[in-house]
């Protein structure tokens, strides 16, 4: 049965059984890989996109139900990954296997698209939905605050030649040598 | 190395046909790249990891699969160093399984740090040799005169300078330096080795690129999945195959008969769609009549039985004797005793097993995320029949490894399944196939006795130790080691071992053996510590200074003692007590150990573990309420991997990461089994750690005249017994079973 929705500002038709999951009909219809499959029954967040400007769980939402709706997931939230919080996690070196990321990524957005300045308090909010099996969690905290100063600076014009080292030695508790 | 003894040529033969050399190997002779057709004119390829062309991009190639442990990052670092070229002008690719060029292409052990050091940067050493030769026969003058720097050769007598890009035809027609020859860089020289060095994949990752295995896409292909007996080793009685095949999308559906191999081809139903959801959507209609064989007695609850029954009785065998424990026990002014238990444990990497196959003519295309491809070639070589060198495999990035995919079952699977058909599939499992088909982490009971003297000196430990296997083996990742700490630190000293056979397929986790033994070892020592009165920090440092002459007395470990690649656990021959202080004293000063009263309900632990070449000790602050609710307030980590961390960048995220996994471990993870399946199923009951749950975590270095070692592991064990040790100096709560959802931690 054709549903239609816009995905990444493109309106897309699909044919497919109506209870396909939005996640599968975005990896193997539309082919946007971005979107990952980590549980299916929405406890892991690796399938979070964004559907009318929220993020919700891709995995288990029947594609049926998005018909009409505004689907935005990673290959879409910037047009050349300079997103603030794509910028913020490249800067300060979150990922380490990387495949959650793209999950986190959409929640975090979301997050400062609503919440400037977030707070540790909304931070625990908005992202304790994503699961991180390597544990980036201490590094996405911080690249989440980093983002919403990059975001700011974007809004007040300011270039951004921000992206030295300083800031990632300052990731370091401690001086590395003896 | 042998390799002195033959010319370069001659050995370059030799090792290509035996795939066998250890660093020379990776050279290919001029003469052989040039029958390749590899250097163009204007390239230059000294060796299989390094092209130079003229755009000035220097393209290395990464030979180990990558799981998130940044080591395709960092090999190339090692190479770029010594070649003396900016980072910024290296770019990187990920080389396919090819054991003929390159070594050890596996993700285990944490061994790509030791075994690389010197190999690496030895063969961006004997690059940049072949440049300076180059420019030197360009200008006419001695090589000991030229220098490099920038990306160029250098002469500065004459204020002569030639970029390697000018260079690259005439350095082709170098013969390359045999590599334990080529001069190393000074450390003091080093630019990139040290510098923290962001993930190479890092702007791919967060803009979604399809760079995983799950995300390959071959033309024409279809999607598989495959359904296995819930009790391990079940065979297929009879299918409604018919009924399958009619559904949407479905193309092919049958039975793989598979083997006996619980790490292997174990038998299921395959069915094979036009879209991944159809075949899962399919396998919700599949009725499977199965034959679960005899392991469908096993349970969790019947193993402890059994462990218990075991316990009671003389142990099977010794695994190590000193003194007369006996004797000590008897004489000790103090003894305790204690049972301790570790369950089961899922990897749970968060992206579900997957391998994409092709076969054709004969051939088997395969892009699987593996973390020990040359393993699984063997696998599908020796399960299905065809040679090896019909099998290529491709390396996709993994999400997360964890020692998850170093067994090759879904690789086999996907083969058996391509094997079957005309087209192309993907197979990719569900999380609860995951999370019910895992090689997990085996559990362990240990039964303890210790004794301390009148002065309060640790001076008997006796460890029965029961575990699964048969006769005088251990299954996977199920052994002890006789060299494990604290033997040979203690003068009456026996580790015994009985074992029960086990019908479930285990493998290794992250700091194999070390994730359990460390919290048996690091718990009964603060017993003990307790017991003789003693600040635990100050009984340790005793401890380690009670060491007997290093040798091993005792006969050689288990065969499941060894981790793959020769990783150690936690006493291994070399460990070195000095640097085990070294990182103690460090930690205990970073976390102001022992100087502040902590009010109750507050409390610090303490525990140190020497794993995979690494030296680790670490502090837990804990704040426990009256009702029992654990907050973990905040945890310091000293670690000593020898004299450079070489991206520092990556470092302390392997430590958060290790840590972090270590602590989910310890507060509610747990596989059990009844009827001989798996409880679990997702991750509603297998919990991952979630933000919140992660507290602050400080990392400090030691740094040492040791030659470097790898991260991926050695950061974990110390922190589990760290922190049920802290949970006690809170609450007065001994932990000695995990995990600690499990307790009431009311006070």
């Amino acid at each position: 049965m054709p549903t239609t929705f816009t995905v990444n500002g493109k309106s897309t038709t699909v044919d497919v059984a109506p209870d396909t999951p939005l996640l599968w009909v975005l990896r193997d219809v539309l082919d946007l890989k971005g979107t990952k499959y980590g549980c299916g029954i929405a406890q892991c967040g690796a399938c979070t996109v964004h559907l009318d400007g929220v993020a919700v769980r891709s995995c288990n939402r029947p594609v049926s139900e998005v018909a009409g709706g505004e689907v935005v997931t990673i290959e879409g939230l910037s047009a050349d990954g300079n997103h603030p919080v794509q910028r913020a996690w490249v800067e300060m070196d979150v990922a380490q296997c990387g495949y959650c990321q793209a999950g986190q990524i959409m929640s975090a957005s979301a997050l400062l698209s609503r919440t400037a300045r977030p707070t540790d308090q909304d931070i625990d909010r908005a992202m304790n939905g994503n699961l991180c099996r390597c544990a980036t969690y201490l590094r996405i905290r911080q690249a989440i605050h980093r983002a919403a100063q990059m975001a700011a600076a974007d809004a007040n014009g300011a270039s951004r030649r921000d992206e030295d080292t300083s800031v990632v030695k300052s990731l370091f508790s401690s001086p590395i040598g003896a | 190395m042998e390799a002195t003894q033959v010319t370069r040529r001659h050995f370059l033969q030799v090792s290509a046909l035996a795939g066998g050399g250890l660093l020379l190997s990776s050279f290919e002779s001029v003469g052989r790249l040039e029958a390749m057709g590899l250097p163009q004119a204007s390239e230059f390829v000294p060796n299989a990891f390094i092209r130079l062309t003229p755009d000035g991009m220097v393209t290395i190639v990464a030979k180990n699969p990558e799981i998130g442990q940044g080591v395709k990052t960092m090999l190339p670092m090692l190479i770029a160093e010594e070649l003396d070229v900016e980072w910024s002008q290296v770019r990187i690719e990920q080389g396919d399984l090819d054991t003929t060029k390159f070594q050890a292409q596996s993700a285990g052990g944490s061994n790509a740090t030791p075994t690389s050091w010197l190999p690496m940067r030895r063969v961006g050493a004997a690059g940049r040799a072949m440049l300076v030769s180059a420019a030197a026969q360009t200008w006419g003058v001695p090589e000991s005169e030229c220098t490099t720097g920038g990306g160029a050769v250098h002469h500065h007598a004459s204020r002569r300078m030639l970029p390697y890009t000018q260079l690259l035809a005439k350095a082709a027609t170098i013969a390359p330096p045999a590599l334990d020859a080529v001069t190393l860089k000074e450390p003091k020289d080093f630019r990139i080795i040290g510098r923290p060095t962001r993930n190479v994949d890092a702007q791919a990752i967060v803009t979604g690129k399809p760079i995983f295995g799950i995300d390959v896409t071959v033309p024409g292909m279809l999607h598989a999945v495959y359904a296995k007996c819930p009790v391990f080793g079940g065979k297929v009685v009879s299918a409604n195959l018919d009924e399958v095949q009619a559904l949407p999308g479905v193309k092919h559906a049958f039975v793989i008969e598979g083997t006996t191999n619980l790490s292997g081809l174990m038998p299921g139903v395959a069915i094979v769609a036009d879209t991944w959801w159809q075949a899962q959507t399919a396998r919700e209609r599949l009725r499977v009549t199965w034959d679960e064989g005899p392991t469908v007695e096993q349970s969790s609850a019947g193993f402890a039985r059994q462990a218990a029954q075991l316990a009671s009785q003389p142990p099977q065998r010794g695994l190590r004797k000193d003194g007369d424990p006996d004797a000590a026990l008897a004489s000790a002014a103090k003894v305790v005793e204690a049972e301790y238990f570790y369950p089961f444990l899922a990897h749970a990497p968060l992206e579900p097993q997957n391998t994409t196959a092709h076969y054709r003519d004969g051939k088997l295309e395969l892009w699987s995320a593996s973390q020990s491809p040359a393993n699984g070639r063997r696998l599908v070589s020796q399960t299905l029949g065809i040679a090896e060198e019909n099998i290529t495999i491709h390396l996709p990035r993994m999400g997360g490894g964890f020692g998850r995919r170093l067994g090759n079952d879904y690789m086999v699977e996907a083969a058996a399944i391509a094997m079957k058909i005309p087209e192309p599939v993907k197979l990719v499992w569900t999380r609860e196939d995951d999370t019910q088909h895992d090689l997990y982490r085996p559990a362990g009971f240990h039964y303890l006795k210790g004794g301390v003297d009148a002065a309060g000196k640790l001076v008997a430990w006796k460890n029965h130790f029961v575990s699964f296997g048969q006769g005088t083996s251990f299954v996977q990742a199920a052994g002890l080691g006789a060299t494990e700490f604290p033997a040979r630190y203690i003068d009456h000293y026996a580790l015994d071992t009985s074992v029960m056979p086990l019908g479930v397929p285990t493998g290794f986790l992250r700091a194999p053996t070390s994730n359990g033994v460390a919290f048996v070892v690091q718990s009964f020592i603060d017993e003990l510590a307790h017991a003789a009165g003693k600040d635990p920090v100050q009984f340790r440092y005793e401890l380690l200074a009670n060491h007997t002459p290093d040798a091993p007395s005792a006969p050689a470990g288990p065969p499941g003692a060894q981790t793959p690649g020769g990783g150690r656990q936690g006493g291994g021959p070399q460990f070195d007590h000095d640097r085990m202080r070294g990182v103690l004293e460090l930690v205990v000063e970073k976390s102001g150990w022992g100087r502040t009263p902590l009010p109750k309900g507050t409390g610090m632990g303490v525990a140190f573990h020497f794993s995979h070449r690494g030296y680790f000790a670490e502090v837990v602050q804990v704040t426990v309420s009256q009702a029992g609710q654990l907050k973990i307030d905040k945890v310091w980590v000293a670690g000593d991997i020898g004299s450079h961390i070489i991206n520092p960048l990556n470092a302390e995220n392997q430590v958060h990461g290790s840590v972090l996994d270590g602590i989910a471990e310890a507060l509610a993870q747990e596989i059990t089994i009844e009827r001989g399946r798996v409880t679990q199923d997702n991750f509603r009951n297998f919990p991952l750690l979630r933000l919140v749950q992660a507290p602050p975590v400080e990392v400090h270095w030691r740094v040492t005249d040791n030659p470097p070692t790898g991260l991926g592991e050695p950061a974990l064990p110390p922190v589990i017994p760290a922190l049920t040790n802290a949970i006690f100096a809170a609450t007065g709560k001994r932990i000695r079973s995990l995990p600690l959802s499990k307790h009431n931690l009311a006070w």
